[in-house]
């Protein structure tokens, strides 16, 4: 009897944990249907595509930002990181090494930068909000040292990536940064659920304190996530660099908040230990979904945006915490 | 049912934290197949020993043996390696993943470096199985009750073939069913010839479950007895210690707890909250000191957290001089003439990063708002008269407290809620951790306000402390109120006997 019972409250239960992700996915299909009903030749395959080709950057970036966030921290300076990575490759590539070079040089860095905000949260107990907030404004002044000016891309091998067309089927086709963006998800989906370092990070935004006494390697995971979404924002900067085929200090202003936001939206909690890759994915698309509306309803200005995904989160933090409420009440 | 020689010894331990002696020449003895319970009051040393032997404390002197093997852990991970686990009062597991995963986490079955999430569930059936644990190791562990999850951290305990299980309080949140339940799982792993230690306030729990216990006082170890062959009076009376004899009754005239017409300060009826206390009768009238006597998780501080408001009685009634008052949270209570003095002054009371005048002005600041400041010279004149009265020390105003020893601190905080005139003073734990001097001082304190008009609560772990200070005595035992002792009634010996055996005849 009892054990009936359990059963009937787990089958209650499960969709609890997966309903923001859900509700995240029923909201992304709504938009597309609606853009669909209104206008002629939104509903192509190839505008699905386009979703993921003009925002890999964005999903890489929402990719590490989950990590981040799942234990309960924040990383502000993805964005700035962002910036100097597009820097750095632009003037790398103009005093002549070697583009493969360039970008082992440029992963390596944002890694490192990671590892060093990381390092200072994790061992110097610094709030993540701070720490971030002087990385982000550290990396943004670093891009102004580099040049005042935006540097332009001649690489061969950059601009071939940057034109390329990867032909999925008839007349549909994905950029290589779309790609790559796809591939960084299924690796983060592996590691965050396959291995002794993915349950780690879940354990210490549940309770780090009891991760901690349970023997987990709480330092690796809580400086690891930083490190990862460092080499996420630099890989999401040499995407940007071949969607815009320069480096500039003013790229990607603001990005960390468009990261954060896509995070959220997916479903993730900003308390930590709760949330999806595949909802961050989502989240993404959902933003990306609403740049298109307004692009073909074209009338419409960009600011419109800012304020349906400004409401957007509202929705969601709100539906994220009768959620928890009625979880807990339970 | 014990075997021939001890699986863990510990002996002569001496543990000091700075000038403090917190553990001084102690010994433990754990046998394979027995539960040994860790008596003793607050203070009295418990978990600086269990973190000794878990490796969270150096000691500076003394040696443990695990099966005749000298050992020094470096840490729990370390003693959890050796076969000794730790399942704390709180529950440390992550309520956010599920059974399975909190049994396993950090040691989850791996086929070529990835997680075999089969082999996990399969393991986790596998001890909640051995424990006879009806649960589904893929439920999230939030949607099981707090019980639940405290065998969910004792089967994790188990999981890694531990020979040693030491259970800090796991009972103090269990109503009585669950306890059942966990004790269940505690006779079956002893059979299995786990030692295991057993930490718990309960005195009638502890006659239930234990084979052995050892006592602790003050730092120091009083006793081990085998359980069948302590009564509970000899057991309470290890304890709290017997130093009736060297101090004398404080010189206070007696009050007039015979004038029954006088309107009560307080009367309460029927308050109690689930959980926490049973509904409880209690009447203060104007000069009166009440004791509450008790053991620590008695009710004695739950009882009283319901009358200040700190938490929320679930029934009953209030009535401050003859009104009734609902007292929702601190403020209501503060605003109808009640001040409470915690048990915890570092959570509770004093704010460290303050001089010792912004402390002792800080609540009257509070009950005259925030846009009224008292003036400068006012503060000034405040302190300095509270600093002599109390004898407080140093008497400088803009000391921090933190620096103030812990009987200085108390001091203050008595100074901050007297300079209010409370009608209502409930002292918890006033003289806890804190030097003889200061002590008597504070008793002294207590009597000269009652002596003046005010009625006191007074709550102490020291049962002999609350005898010589009460008018009255409430007794209370294992959450609920056994009897209220009154005038020539209240002696030691009367409220040993009360606390050791609710009443009944006999023992």
């Amino acid at each position: 009897m009892t054990a009936l019972v359990e059963r009937v409250r787990d089958v209650r239960r499960v969709p609890t944990r997966f309903l923001p992700v859900i509700v995240t996915f029923a909201l992304f299909v709504l938009m597309f249907a609606g853009g669909g009903l209104r206008y002629d030749s939104f509903a192509s395959g190839q505008v699905l595509l386009n979703l993921l080709i003009d925002n890999a950057f964005l999903v890489v970036l929402a990719v590490g930002m989950t990590f981040v966030i799942l234990t309960g921290g924040i990383d502000l300076s993805v964005g700035s990181v962002v910036a100097l990575s597009t820097m750095v490759a632009a003037a790398l590539l103009r005093a002549g090494w070697p583009p493969v070079v360039v970008m082992l040089a440029v992963l390596a860095g944002g890694a490192l930068f990671g590892l060093a905000m990381g390092a200072v949260i994790h061992y110097l107990e610094i709030q993540p909000f701070i720490v971030t907030l002087a990385g982000m404004f550290l990396a943004r002044g670093l891009c102004y040292v580099i040049d005042l000016q935006s540097i332009s891309i001649e690489d061969p091998l950059f601009r071939t990536i940057a034109q390329t067309a990867v032909p999925l089927g008839e007349e549909l086709f994905l950029s290589p940064a779309a790609l790559v963006a796809l591939a960084v998800v299924a690796v983060a989906v592996y590691v965050l659920h396959m291995t002794r370092f993915g349950r780690t990070v879940y354990a210490v935004g549940g309770n780090q304190q009891s991760a901690m006494l349970m023997g987990l390697r709480v330092a690796q995971a809580r400086v690891g996530v930083y490190v990862i979404s460092g080499a996420c924002s630099a890989l999401a900067g040499l995407l940007f660099t071949f969607y815009m085929l320069s480096g500039y200090s003013l790229h990607a202003v603001g990005m960390e908040l468009d990261a954060i936001a896509a995070v959220v939206i997916g479903g993730t909690l900003l308390t930590g230990g709760s949330g999806f890759v595949l909802g961050s994915v989502l989240g993404v698309l959902v933003l990306g979904t609403i740049q298109t509306i307004l692009s073909f309803e074209g009338t419409l200005s960009s600011w419109w945006s800012r304020i349906v995904i400004g409401l957007l989160l509202l929705v969601f933090v709100v539906m994220q915490r009768v959620l928890a409420r009625r979880g807990a009440a339970r | 049912m014990a075997g021939s020689r001890p699986l863990v010894e510990m002996t002569g331990i001496s543990v000091a934290f700075g000038p403090v002696q917190a553990l001084e020449g102690v010994d433990l003895r754990l046998y394979p197949g027995e539960v040994h319970a860790l008596m003793g009051e607050n203070g009295a040393g418990k978990s600086t020993l269990i973190k000794a032997l878990t490796g969270v404390h150096p000691v500076d002197a003394g040696q443990i043996t695990v099966q005749g093997e000298p050992v020094a852990f470096s840490g729990p991970a370390a003693a959890q390696a050796a076969g000794i686990s730790t399942v704390y009062q709180e529950v440390n597991l992550c309520p956010n993943l599920s059974v399975a995963e909190n049994l396993l986490l950090g040691r989850e079955p791996r086929r070529a470096g990835r997680i075999d999430w089969r082999g996990a569930r399969r393991r986790a059936t596998e001890v909640l199985g051995r424990l006879h644990l009806d649960l589904d190791p893929s439920s999230p562990l939030d949607a099981h009750p707090i019980a639940q999850q405290q065998l969910v951290a004792i089967a994790r305990a188990v999981e890694v073939d531990s020979r040693v299980l030491v259970l800090d309080e796991p009972t103090s949140s269990l109503d009585a069913s669950e306890v059942e339940e966990l004790f269940r799982v505690v006779r079956g792993l002893r059979d299995d010839g786990v030692a295991i230690l057993f930490v718990s306030h309960f005195i009638e729990q502890v006659y239930e479950i234990s084979d052995r216990m050892t006592v602790l006082r003050n730092g120091s170890r009083v006793g081990e007895y085998r359980t069948a062959e302590i009564s509970r009076v000899q057991l309470v009376s290890a304890m709290v210690g017997r130093e009736l004899e060297v101090l004398e009754r404080l010189d206070r005239a007696p009050a007039a707890p015979a004038d029954e017409t006088e309107s009560p300060v307080l009367r309460a009826v029927g308050i109690g909250r689930k959980g926490a206390v049973e509904p409880v009768d209690l009447v203060v009238r104007p000069g009166e000191v009440v004791g509450l006597a008790g053991l620590l998780g008695s009710g004695r501080t739950e009882l009283a957290r319901l009358l200040f408001g700190a938490d929320r009685a679930d029934h009953g009634e209030i009535a401050v001089d003859g009104r009734v008052v609902r007292i929702r949270n601190p403020r209501t209570a503060i605003d109808a003439g009640i001040a409470f003095s915690s048990e915890d002054r570092k959570a509770g009371g004093v704010v460290g990063d303050l001089t010792v005048r912004d402390n002792i002005v800080l609540a009257m600041q509070a009950s005259r708002g925030w846009m009224r400041r008292i003036p400068g010279r006012k503060q000034d004149e405040l302190a300095r008269r509270w600093i002599e009265l109390l004898d407080i020390r140093p008497a400088d105003p803009d000391a921090l407290l933190r620096n103030l020893s812990g009987g200085n601190q108390q001091k203050v905080l008595l100074a901050r809620w007297l300079i209010t005139q409370p009608r209502l003073l409930i002292l918890d734990e006033p003289t806890r951790g804190i030097d003889v001097g200061a002590k008597a001082q504070i008793q002294a304190l207590v009597a000269e306000q009652a002596g003046q008009g005010t009625a006191v609560v007074f709550i102490s772990a020291e049962l002999d402390e609350v005898v010589r200070l009460s008018d009255r005595v409430l007794v209370l035992r294992d959450r609920k109120p056994v009897a209220e002792l009154a005038g020539e009634d209240v002696d030691m010996d009367r409220v040993m006997g009360l606390i050791a055996t609710g009443g009944e005849a006999g023992a």
